[in-house]
């Protein structure tokens, strides 16, 4: 028992302290493609901690919702965290069905960010929120139809078992159908977080943002909490495609959690390869990518259930 | 008392309630409060029999000078269930409306709303435990019509007495086909008892039973494509009808079903796949209609039809259950359907009562003149964010526990190798009709709550007085009750399973055990202790000098303008082009043009494409054939009379 407790305080310990570093990890490599030094890969803790320390302005027109809309996109994000197997080990909640609350969580942290956004009474912001919801709608089932394919396999209702020890043994049976399902999570990660080839966090035109100008108005500590959430949810979100993706398990906690955290890193330099080599689609054109991801985990449930 | 007698003192209180106000003056305030006073007391009454019926079946048999049988009452755990929302719903939006519409500003249809309020809860009480189909019939008939009757309180209004005659029409419809489906049933098992007969009914019949149930069932439940006449009568009854109509009355069309799919032990796998299907399409096409709206109350409509949507997917999971005989899914599709209808009632009355509320402060229910209500009236802001939330199944409220145990059953299914296909179709059908629901309801609380107030009365509203913000106070603690301690709701959906399927109810784990209804608790709690210490934490670093109020960043633009939000409309529109294909929105727009351009237009709007295109067309048609037989109406009542004699005697001729 003490040492399950010592693994889930590893594993909380590690949720909250390394996102911020993929953030780094993927400027750097976006650095590196393009020939400049780029900022330290620590760089958003900087960030973070110096916004934590400032004063703020909030526009007249806002309500508690706006200084809310932080802290709960930080708190589901925490709680979602907690779900997720890391390294294929026991989370530190596991229950029949927790999938589905794993999904619902992002939703309400999406109902209060757009909220906010709406809450200021900016046009640009009310753009952004509508994208973001918009998206979200065909983002929601290919993420659920990707843990289905797992659901199917390995005949289990919680991400735990999901991602767990089967995983290895999955890639020899079924591994046509994973790769469908972890390229098609991949994409739900990346509109979800809003990377291009979806948004682009670097664009500097209000018009043509998504999340960037959702969050316009926010600043000091509030802005620090939202790039702090952003990263927790890549993490989260990252956490599930890894899990899948690492076809090995050692059994050992410390072996198979190093595994994990090499694995992340490679998934934050693809995350930044990928924003290097494409350019963001059209606004029009990203519910085609999604319906493309709903259906390439359609194949892998066809695949998977034959 | 007996229980038995309690539900008829129960329905006759609630029937009786409005009639006192008749015999008193035009603008007497005193039958308004005795017809609150009965309704309230009658629900207590009715909630005590409820209670009772959990655990043990209520049921009375008398004698009845009736053709069809004997006054038959018969409360099992399945109407047990339906009649809480009715008592508990039904007293809060009577208590409203003593604010709402009271009797001294509307002295000449005041009396009327209140007569027929308290016939629809008897009739809608009195359907709930017919045990026979006489009776169901004139329960169901009294609420048809007392239903007609409040949807045009304000007869005056063209646009009322309109959405007034399509429920009319729908609802006699409806009426009719549940006439035929009584026949066939009493044709299969030659009794009138409107529960499970004693011998299996032959398959034909079983099918003739189950299309028409789902047919006539289905019109009163609001079922895509048989809804059209729920958006214009919600929108245009006044708030706590609204309330009553779409938290209540439309269940009945689900208990109806679920009843009828209850007789059938071994159903065929159709029914099921049917069921699901429906609902899915319902659910789907339901709240993407709603996302069109720029009326609050008929956004609000379209979103009875998505969560009857939901509701039916439920169902069809069970029914899958029982045709392959797993316990598992019977269990948490029914248990999930069923929780959702309590869960509905509760979220949705308190939205239209909020939605009701802001109608009352502004005098208006479209979106794009509202906003900005959030710090004008916080009480009713939060009230409507409160049940939006839980609509959209977000945890911690109740919408996400129900939701939860549908996608349970859909994903259980997933390991059955003949059923495969339902998780794989109802899970993202259910990830989509969650996901359209917040983009939905961000829009319509961000448009009504947020940004800047679009014009001067708006402005000027504010909160309404404790008649109105009461009740919305207690539909919102039962929303987090039920989102914080499910597990307590356990024993009724035990009781409600065992009546619809005494067989494997025995067999079947409780729900507890499939669902994970006691973990929910903590997690709920965390969720909540999480967000409410972060925002502690941040409101006590916003009392520093350092924190200023300022205009809204409008990167760079000197005089943003209350008009220069997103509105409704915008926020929506992407998401109605995607699905044009069903919605068909019709856009008049008229750009500027030349040097000197003139006003430009814009203006768009999504009908109701069934009714616009199919019904009224085809009833249209319907009406050019049958004008032939014009002839035969003239309007002499003596050649009426010939008419009737003459069917009498043919049918006193083909009967012997």
């Amino acid at each position: 028992m003490p040492i399950q407790l010592l693994q889930i305080a590893v594993q909380l310990l590690i949720t909250l302290v390394v996102p911020p570093l993929l953030v780094g990890v993927i400027t750097k490599t976006k650095a590196a493609f393009a020939g400049r030094v780029g900022p330290p890969v620590l760089q958003p803790y900087y960030d973070i901690a110096k916004l934590l320390r400032k004063g703020s302005v909030f526009s007249e027109t806002t309500t508690w919702i706006f200084r809310a809309s932080p802290v709960v996109g930080v708190a589901t994000a925490i709680l979602a965290s907690l779900l997720v197997p890391l390294g294929g080990h026991d989370a530190p909640v596991s229950f029949t069905g927790d999938l589905i609350l794993f999904a619902y969580l992002f939703g309400l942290a999406r109902f209060f960010t757009v909220s906010a956004a709406l809450d200021t009474g900016s046009a640009f912001e009310g753009m952004g929120g509508a994208r973001e919801a918009t998206f979200s709608c065909l983002a929601e089932p290919a993420l659920l139809l990707g843990l289905l394919v797992l659901v199917k396999r390995t005949a289990s209702l919680s991400l735990a078992t999901m991602l767990g020890a089967a995983v290895p043994g999955e890639w020899h049976t079924g591994g046509a159908a994973l790769v469908l399902v972890v390229v098609s999570l991949f994409v739900v990660l990346l509109v979800e977080n809003c990377r291009v080839p979806f948004d682009d966090p670097n664009t500097h035109l209000e018009l043509t943002m998504i999340h960037e100008v959702m969050v316009l108005d926010h600043g000091g500590p509030g802005l620090g909490l939202i790039l702090y959430g952003a990263a927790l949810k890549l993490f989260v979100l990252g956490a599930i495609v890894v899990g899948i993706a690492v076809p090995f398990r050692s059994g050992s906690f410390g072996l198979d959690l190093a595994l994990f955290l090499v694995g992340m890193l490679v998934l934050a330099v693809v995350v930044g390869i990928v924003e290097s080599v494409m350019a963001r689609l059209r606004l029009r054109q990203v519910p085609a990518l999604l319906v493309g991801a709903c259906l390439l985990s359609g194949f892998a449930i066809l695949l998977a259930s034959r | 008392m007996s229980p038995d007698l309690l539900i008829l003192v129960a329905v006759a209180l609630l029937g009786f309630s409005g009639f006192p106000g008749l015999l008193l003056g035009r603008s007497s305030a005193l039958g308004e409060r005795i017809a609150a006073l009965l309704v309230t007391l009658g629900s207590i009454v009715g909630l005590v029999v409820a209670v009772t019926a959990m655990s043990v079946v209520v049921s009375f048999d008398g004698p009845w000078p009736v053709p069809g049988g004997e006054l038959s009452i018969r409360v099992d755990g399945l109407s047990a269930l339906f009649l809480v929302p009715l008592f508990v719903v039904a007293p809060l939006g009577s208590l409203y409306g003593l604010e709402y519409w009271p009797q001294r500003d509307h002295p000449d249809d005041g009396h009327k709303l209140r007569l027929f309020y308290g016939l629809l809860c008897a009739g809608i009480a009195l359907l709930l435990v017919a045990g026979n189909a006489v009776l169901f019939l004139v329960g169901w008939e009294t609420m048809a019509l007392a239903a007609f009757f409040c949807i045009t309180t304000e007869d005056g209004d063209e646009k009322v007495r309109q959405a007034g005659y399509v429920y009319l029409v729908a609802t006699r419809v409806g009426t009719l086909l549940l006439f035929a489906m009584f026949a066939v049933l009493h044709g299969a098992t030659g009794s009138w008892a409107f529960a499970a007969p004693l011998q299996p009914i032959a398959s034909s019949a079983a099918t003739a039973v189950f299309v028409l149930a789902l047919l006539g069932f289905g019109i009163k439940a609001g079922l895509m494509p048989l809804h059209v006449w729920l958006p214009g009568a919600h929108a245009n009854a006044p708030s706590h009808v609204s309330a009553i109509l779409s938290g209540v009355m439309i269940k009945t069309g689900i208990y109806g079903i679920a009843r009828v799919c209850s007789f059938f032990p071994q159903p065929p796998l159709g029914w099921g796949v049917v069921l699901l299907s429906a609902g899915a399409l319902s659910g789907i096409l339901g709240v993407a209609f709603a996302i069109g709206q720029h009326d609050l109350k008929r956004l609000l409509a379209y979103h009875s039809v998505e969560n009857i949507g939901i509701i039916t997917m439920g169902l069809g999971v069970a029914m899958l259950g029982r045709a392959i005989g797993s316990p598992a899914l019977v269990v948490l599709g029914l248990a999930g359907g069923l929780l959702h209808v309590w869960n509905h009632a509760l979220f949705k009355a308190l939205l239209f009562l909020s939605a009701g509320s802001v109608l009352h402060a502004t005098g208006t229910r479209e979106m794009d003149q509202l906003g900005g209500l959030a710090r004008r009236m916080p009480r009713t802001a939060f009230a409507f964010l409160f049940g939006a939330v839980a609509i959209c199944g977000l945890p911690p409220l109740n919408g996400f526990v129900s939701e939860l145990m549908v996608y349970l059953g859909l994903l259980h299914s997933m390991s059955s190798d003949r059923l495969w296909f339902a998780g794989a179709i109802g899970t993202p059908a259910l990830a989509l009709i969650g996901a359209l629901a917040l983009a939905c309801f961000v829009k319509a609380h961000g448009a009504v709550f947020l940004g800047q107030a679009r014009s001067e009365r708006v402005a000027r509203a504010h909160d309404p007085g404790l008649a109105m913000l009461a009740p919305m106070a207690g539909l919102g603690l039962a929303c987090g009750f039920i989102g914080l301690l499910p597990a307590a709701l356990a024993p009724v959906l035990r009781c409600a399973t065992a009546a619809w399927a005494p067989d494997l109810a025995a067999v079947a784990g409780s729900v507890e055990d499939l669902a994970p209804l006691r973990i929910l608790t903590p997690v709920s709690a965390a969720l909540v202790a999480l967000a409410l210490a972060g925002v502690a934490a941040v409101a006590r670093t916003s009392k520093t000098p350092d924190v200023r109020r300022g205009p809204t960043w409008d990167c760079g633009y000197a005089a943003p303008s209350a008009r220069m939000q997103y509105t409704s409309s915008s926020f929506a529109s992407t998401l109605v082009n995607l699905f044009s294909w069903a919605l068909r929105p019709e856009v008049h727009a008229a750009a500027p043009e030349g040097f000197f351009p003139a006003r430009a237009v814009f203006h768009s709007h999504v009908p109701d494409t069934v009714l616009d295109r199919v019904v009224l067309p085809g009833s249209r048609a319907g009406a050019r054939v049958l004008r032939w037989f014009r002839w035969v109406q003239h309007g002499h009542v003596h050649v009426y009379i010939v008419y009737v004699l003459a069917a009498l005697v043919v049918l006193l001729l083909v009967s012997r």
